[in-house]
C-alpha cells in the first residue's frame, strides 16, 4: 500500500511548520518529513520580520521598508498582505505566548551580547525588557556561565544609548554543578525548583533591585514552568522579571519548536521524522513522490502537491563544494558565482554572496531553473532555502520563513482543492 | 639600573624571542621590541612542523644535522610546546627507488634514526594511508605549537630581568657617529602589561649592540640603518583540516614539491605548501588554486582528505637568504640555514647584527649562536644556558595525573590544559578561585586559562587566543569570541572589550574565508546569523554615531512611548489597526 497525502512538506523547521499547517487549514490531508531536529534550537525565539536595508538600521516600522528591498528578494513574492498573513498565523500557533501583534512597529529586544535586536514578535517572557520601554533595568548573570556577561551588557547598552538605567551584576547560582554545566541544566534546576532554587534565587537578586523597574536574566528561567517562575519571581522581587535571548542552546527556540509541533499534531499533519528525503519520482514533468531512506530502504512518499523547506547552508538545505553550490535535493539552480572566491566579502559583517544563497522562485514561489521555466509545477519552497534574501543582516530570517512557508502551503491547499 | 651591557633585540618571532632569553640567562640587560604580537610575522604562520632533520637529509645535511641535535633539545626543554608524533616519508608508486634510498642514506649520514617500513606497516601506523603507496621511512618528525613556544621563551627572559615590548613598531634605526646606538619605537594601542607607552607614543631605545632579527622584514630595518640585507621573502600556504586525519607527521618521500607534508597539530593537521618568492612580505595574494592544490595533491597520499572538511586557511611568509654571490632563480633551491650578518665587518656599521634565514626547529640555535657573538663584540664572557634549563611550563611536565578529579574538569578538557600548560597547570588553574567553566567547547579551554593569558597579554584577544588556542577549533570562534571579549570585563572597559572583540572575530573570519564550501560554509552561515542576526552586531547602535530613536519603536502592548521631542510616536493596542497592524492574534487559541 504506497504512501500518498494530498500534500507533502519536506522540512521541519519553522518554513516547513508554518507551510504544514496552512495547507491543513485548506483541508488537505499533509505531511511533513523531517530529518535532524531543526535549527530552531539554535535561533533566539524572536521572530523577526524586517529590521534592517542597506545598512540603515534598526528599522521601526518593516512594512514600511519592503519596496527598498532587491527585486529577488522572497518578500517581494509574497507582498505585504503575504507577511501580514504568516504573522497571523503564527500568531494563532503561538497564542498568548507572544506578544507584538498589536502594532506594526518592530519591538527593540536587548540580546545576550548587549546589542538591541529589531523584531516583530517575541515570547512574554521576554516583553518586560524591551529597550524601547524606559525603565531602569538591572541584569543578571551567573557566575558559572560564560555566554551573557551582565555588566559587559549592561555597558554596552548604555553604549548604545538606551533611553534607562542599566546596571548589571553577577551572581552565584545557588546550586553549584559541575563547572562545564550548560544553561540546560541551569534551566532543568530552575523548572524542578531543584533544593527550593526559586527562593534562594530571589534572595541573592533581592539585594541588589535598589530601585530598578525590571530585572532581566538570560533566557533559561524554566521551560514547562516557565510563567510560574517568573511570577514567583515578579512577587518575591516586586519588580518586572524578563528573559534575554541567547545562542545555542536556545531555551526559547527550542519552546517555539515545542508549541508548532503541538500546533501540526492538532491540525492533525501526519509527521515522519528521523529519516532524510534522498530523491524524488517524476512523471510527465510533474513531481509525484519524495523518496526517504528509511535504514537503506527508499521509501516513495506520494502527494499531488510538494513543499521544499529544508532550510539554507545551515539546514543543509543548500550545499556546496569547492566548485559549485545546489539544492541537493531537487538539484534547482542556485545561482552563484563561479569562483568561491567572490561567495564572500573580506569584512566580516560583509554583504556576502553566500548569506543570499538559495532557489530562484517564480511568482508563485516555485524554483526555477537557470533558463527561469519552473523546476517542477506542483513544487514550491520556502524559507532558509530560498536565495535573495541576507536574513542575518536584515534581521529577516523568521519573517522569511514565516511568510513563505505560509504562502506556499496554502497555495499547495488550493491547488489540491482544485 | 643594571650596569650590564644593553642589548636590543627587533622581532618577536622564535628568533628573537629564543635571543632574548639566551642574552637574559647570561645577565645582559636585554629589550625586545615586536611591532604587533609575539609570532606575528613568520613564526605564527608555519605549519608547526619540528623536524627530524629528515626533510634535509639529502639536499641539505648541514641543516638536517642541526634539525635533529635540537629536535633532541626541544623534546627536553620544551615538552611543553612539543608532541612527538614521529613521521613518515612515504613512497608513491611514481616515486622513484632511487631517492627512497638517497633519503634513507642521507638520514643515516645525519645521525637521524630511520626505518624502513612496508607499506602494510605504514598502514598500520596510519590507516588513511592511499592504498597504493609502496613503503616509508619513520623518522623522528614531530609537531610543536610555535606561540607556546614563543610566550614560553619571553616570559623566562622576563623572569630573567629582559624588557618584552609588543605593539612597538620600529620606526629608525638610530645611527651616530657611523655607529647604531639604538631604535626608534611607535606604541600602538592595546591595553596591558605589556605596553609601556602610550598609543602612538614614539621613544627612543638606546643600545650598546641592536639585534635585527626581523625575517622576512629585516631587509626594511636595514634599509633604516642605510644598510642592505636581501631578503628574499616566500609565500607558503598552509590549509588546517578539522581533525586529525593522521597522527604522524606525512612527507612525500621525493625530491622538492609543493604539497608535500601533512603535520598533525593539536585537534587538527594541516596541509603545506607553497614555495613561491614575493615582492612584499606584508602584501602579497592569497589564491585559491593554492588550496586546491594542497587538498588535490595530498589526497595522493591521505585520499580522504579530498572530502574532508577544512576550517581555514593561511599564509606564511619564509625569510629566505642567500649570499648574493649564490643567485637562485627558484626559491625552494635557496638553503633553508641562517647567516649572521655582522654589519661592522660587512657595511662597516658598528653596532648592528642581522640574523637571517633559518627555521624554527634550530630557533635555539641561531639564537645561541647570535649571542655568543654578540657577548663577543661586547666583552662578555657568559656560557650559554639554554640547551639545559627548560622553559617554564616544562620544569616538570606530567599529564597522568588525573585532572579531572583534581580540578573538577572533564577528563578531555583537563587533559588539554594540562597539554598546554605544562607544569603551570597547578598554578594557573588549580589556584583559580571560582567556577571554572569552558569558555572554548572546541578547543576545551577553560576561564582559568582564558584568565591566565589575560593576565599575560592584556586586552588583545588574539594574543589571549594564541596562548590558548581558543577560538582556533571547528567553529572558528562562532560559540567563543564573545565569550572570550566577556571575560575581560569589568577589568577592561567595555568599549575596549568590544573592540578586541570585533579585531578578533575580524581574524577568525579572515582566514575562514579560504574554506568556504561544504560543511565549513555552513558553519559560517551559522556563525554569521549569530553574530549579526542574534546578537545584532553588524547594526550595533553602540558602534554607530546615530542615535537611535527609542520612542519609535514598540514597547509593548499597552505602553504609549513617547520619543525625545515629546512626539508621540509608538502606538497603543487601540491604534492596532488604525496604524495598519494586526489584531486578535490569540484569536486563535483562546
Amino acid at each position: 500500500m504506497p504512501i500518498r497525502d494530498d500534500v507533502v512538506v519536506i522540512g521541519g523547521g519553522l518554513a516547513g511548520s508554518m507551510a504544514a499547517l496552512s495547507a491543513a487549514e485548506s483541508g488537505a490531508g499533509v505531511r511533513l518529513i523531517s530529518h535532524k531536529k531543526s535549527t530552531l534550537r539554535q535561533a533566539s525565539g524572536l521572530i523577526d520580520v524586517l529590521g534592517a536595508v542597506d545598512g540603515d538600521a534598526p528599522i521601526a516600522d518593516p512594512f514600511a521598508a519592503l519596496d527598498r528591498l532587491p527585486e529577488e528578494h522572497p518578500y517581494r513574492v509574497v507582498g505585504a498582505e503575504g507577511i501580514r498573513e504568516g504573522l497571523r498565523r503564527f500568531d494563532d500557533v503561538v497564542g498568548d505566548r507572544y506578544l507584538g501583534s498589536h502594532t506594526d512597529r518592530n519591538a527593540l529586544v536587548p540580546t545576550h551580547g548587549g546589542t538591541i535586536k529589531p523584531t516583530a514578535r517575541y515570547p512574554v517572557s521576554v516583553a518586560p525588557g524591551l529597550a524601547s520601554a524606559a525603565e531602569d533595568t538591572l541584569l543578571v548573570g551567573f557566575r558559572g556561565l560564560t555566554d551573557f556577561d551582565p555588566v559587559a551588557a549592561a555597558a554596552h547598552l548604555e553604549a548604545a544609548g538606551v533611553p534607562f538605567d542599566v546596571d548589571g551584576a553577577v551572581v552565584e547560582f545557588p546550586i553549584q554543578f559541575r563547572d562545564d554545566a550548560r544553561t540546560t541544566r541551569f534551566a532543568k534546576a530552575i523548572d524542578e525548583d531543584q533544593e527550593d532554587v526559586r527562593d534562594r534565587l530571589a534572595g541573592t537578586v533581592a539585594a541588589g533591585i535598589d530601585g530598578h523597574d525590571r530585572v532581566g536574566f538570560p533566557a533559561m528561567l524554566g521551560d514547562d514552568h516557565g510563567t510560574a517562575v517568573r511570577e514567583y519571581l515578579e512577587d518575591r522581587l516586586g519588580v518586572a522579571v524578563f528573559q534575554i535571548p541567547t545562542g545555542p542552546p536556545s531555551l526559547l527556540g527550542m519552546q517555539l519548536e515545542d508549541q508548532l509541533i503541538d500546533a501540526l499534531e492538532r491540525a492533525e499533519v501526519r509527521l515522519s521524522t528521523g529519516n532524510p528525503a534522498v530523491g524524488y519520482e517524476a512523471e510527465d514533468g510533474r513531481l509525484t513522490a519524495v523518496t526517504v531512506d528509511r535504514r537503506g530502504q527508499e521509501v516513495p512518499y506520494h502527494a499531488t502537491e510538494f513543499v521544499l523547506a529544508t532550510g539554507g547552508l545551515v539546514g543543509k538545505g543548500i550545499d556546496s563544494d569547492r566548485e559549485s553550490v545546489s539544492e541537493p535535493l531537487f538539484g534547482c539552480h542556485v545561482p552563484h558565482p563561479e569562483d568561491r572566491y567572490e561567495w564572500s566579502e573580506s569584512e566580516a559583517f560583509g554583504d556576502h554572496a553566500f548569506a543570499r544563497f538559495g532557489v530562484v522562485p517564480d511568482d508563485d514561489l516555485r524554483p526555477t531553473d537557470a533558463d527561469s521555466a519552473v523546476h517542477f509545477p506542483n513544487l514550491r519552497a520556502a524559507g532558509g532555502v530560498l536565495g535573495g534574501a541576507d536574513v542575518a543582516r536584515e534581521k529577516s530570517a523568521a519573517g522569511v520563513s514565516i511568510a513563505t512557508g505560509t504562502y506556499a502551503g496554502r497555495r499547495a491547499g488550493e491547488e489540491v482543492a482544485q | 639600573m643594571s650596569n650590564a651591557p644593553s642589548v636590543l633585540v627587533i622581532g618577536g618571532g622564535s628568533t628573537g624571542c629564543g635571543i632574548v632569553r639566551d642574552l637574559a640567562m647570561r645577565g645582559l640587560d636585554v629589550t625586545l621590541v615586536e611591532k604587533g604580537n609575539l609570532t606575528h610575522g613568520t613564526t605564527g604562520r608555519m605549519h608547526g612542523l619540528l623536524h627530524s632533520g629528515g626533510r634535509y637529509a639529502v639536499s641539505d645535511q648541514s641543516s638536517a644535522r642541526e634539525c635533529i641535535a635540537e629536535n633532541r633539545v626541544l623534546r627536553r626543554i620544551a615538552t611543553h610546546c612539543v608532541e612527538m608524533t614521529g613521521g613518515l616519508f612515504v613512497q608513491r608508486p611514481e616515486d622513484t627507488d632511487e631517492y627512497f634510498e638517497r633519503k634513507l642514506e642521507g638520514c643515516r649520514e645525519c645521525g637521524i634514526p630511520a626505518e624502513v617500513l612496508s607499506a602494510e606497516e605504514a598502514r598500520e601506523i596510519e590507516p588513511h594511508l592511499a592504498a597504493d603507496i609502496e613503503r616509508a621511512i619513520r623518522v623522528p618528525d614531530g609537531a610543536v605549537d610555535p606561540f607556546r613556544l614563543c610566550v614560553a621563551n619571553a616570559a623566562d627572559a622576563v623572569d630573567h630581568g629582559a624588557r618584552v615590548e609588543t605593539h612597538a613598531e620600529v620606526t629608525d634605526v638610530l645611527v651616530e657617529d657611523g655607529e647604531v646606538v639604538g631604535v626608534e619605537v611607535e606604541h600602538a594601542a592595546g591595553e596591558g602589561p605589556f605596553v609601556h607607552g602610550e598609543a602612538g607614543e614614539r621613544e627612543e631605545i638606546y643600545a650598546d649592540h641592536v639585534i635585527n632579527a626581523t625575517g622576512a622584514w629585516a631587509g626594511q630595518i636595514g634599509e633604516m640603518a642605510g644598510v642592505d640585507v636581501a631578503v628574499r621573502p616566500s609565500k607558503g600556504v598552509m590549509t588546517i583540516m578539522n581533525v586529525r586525519q593522521v597522527d604522524t607527521v606525512i612527507n612525500r618521500c621525493k625530491p622538492k614539491g609543493d604539497a608535500d607534508i601533512v603535520v598533525p597539530h593539536e585537534t587538527t593537521c594541516i596541509l603545506g605548501t607553497t614555495d613561491v618568492e614575493v615582492d612584499d612580505p606584508e602584501d602579497y595574494p592569497e589564491e585559491g588554486w593554492e588550496v586546491d592544490l594542497m587538498i588535490d595533491t595530498l589526497s595522493e597520499l591521505v585520499p580522504m582528505l579530498s572530502e574532508a572538511r577544512t576550517i581555514r586557511s593561511f599564509w606564511g611568509v619564509r625569510p629566505l637568504y642567500e649570499p648574493p654571490e649564490v643567485g637562485s632563480d627558484d626559491p625552494t633551491d635557496i638553503t633553508r640555514d641562517f647567516f649572521l650578518l655582522d654589519h661592522d665587518d660587512r657595511d662597516d656599521l658598528p653596532g648592528l647584527t642581522s640574523i637571517v634565514g633559518g627555521k624554527l626547529t634550530t630557533y635555539r640555535l641561531m639564537a645561541e649562536r647570535i649571542a655568543d657573538h654578540v657577548c663577543d663584540r661586547l666583552g662578555v664572557d657568559a656560557e650559554c644556558r639554554t640547551a639545559e634549563e627548560p622553559l617554564p611550563g616544562s620544569e616538570d611536565f606530567s599529564v597522568l595525573r588525573d585532572w579531572m578529579d583534581e580540578f573538577g574538569l572533564r577528563s578531555p578538557v583537563g587533559r588539554r590544559s594540562a597539554e598546554r600548560l605544562g607544569s603551570r597547570i597547578d598554578e594557573v588553574i588549580g589556584e583559580w578561585d571560582g567556577p571554572n567553566p569552558t569558555v572554548c567547547e572546541c578547543e576545551a579551554v577553560t576561564r582559568a586559562e582564558i584568565h591566565d593569558a589575560i593576565d599575560g597579554a592584556g586586552s588583545e584577544l588574539n594574543a589571549v587566543r594564541l596562548r590558548t588556542r581558543a577560538s582556533m577549533g571547528n567553529c572558528q570562534g562562532a560559540f567563543c569570541c564573545h565569550r572570550m571579549a566577556n571575560e575581560l570585563v569589568p577589568e577592561y572597559d567595555e568599549a575596549v572589550a568590544r573592540d578586541a572583540l570585533d579585531d578578533l572575530y575580524q581574524e577568525r573570519w579572515t582566514g575562514e574565508r579560504h574554506a568556504l564550501w561544504g560543511q565549513q560554509l555552513s558553519q559560517a552561515m551559522l556563525k554569521h546569523l549569530l553574530h549579526a542576526t542574534t546578537m545584532n552586531r553588524d547594526a550595533d547602535p553602540a558602534a554607530s554615531d546615530e542615535p537611535v530613536d527609542f520612542g519609535a519603536f514598540d514597547a509593548g502592548p499597552g505602553t504609549v512611548s513617547t520619543a525625545d521631542d515629546g512626539r508621540e510616536s509608538g502606538v497603543t493596542t487601540d491604534d492596532a489597526v488604525a496604524d495598519g497592524g494586526t489584531s486578535g492574534g490569540s484569536d486563535a487559541d483562546s
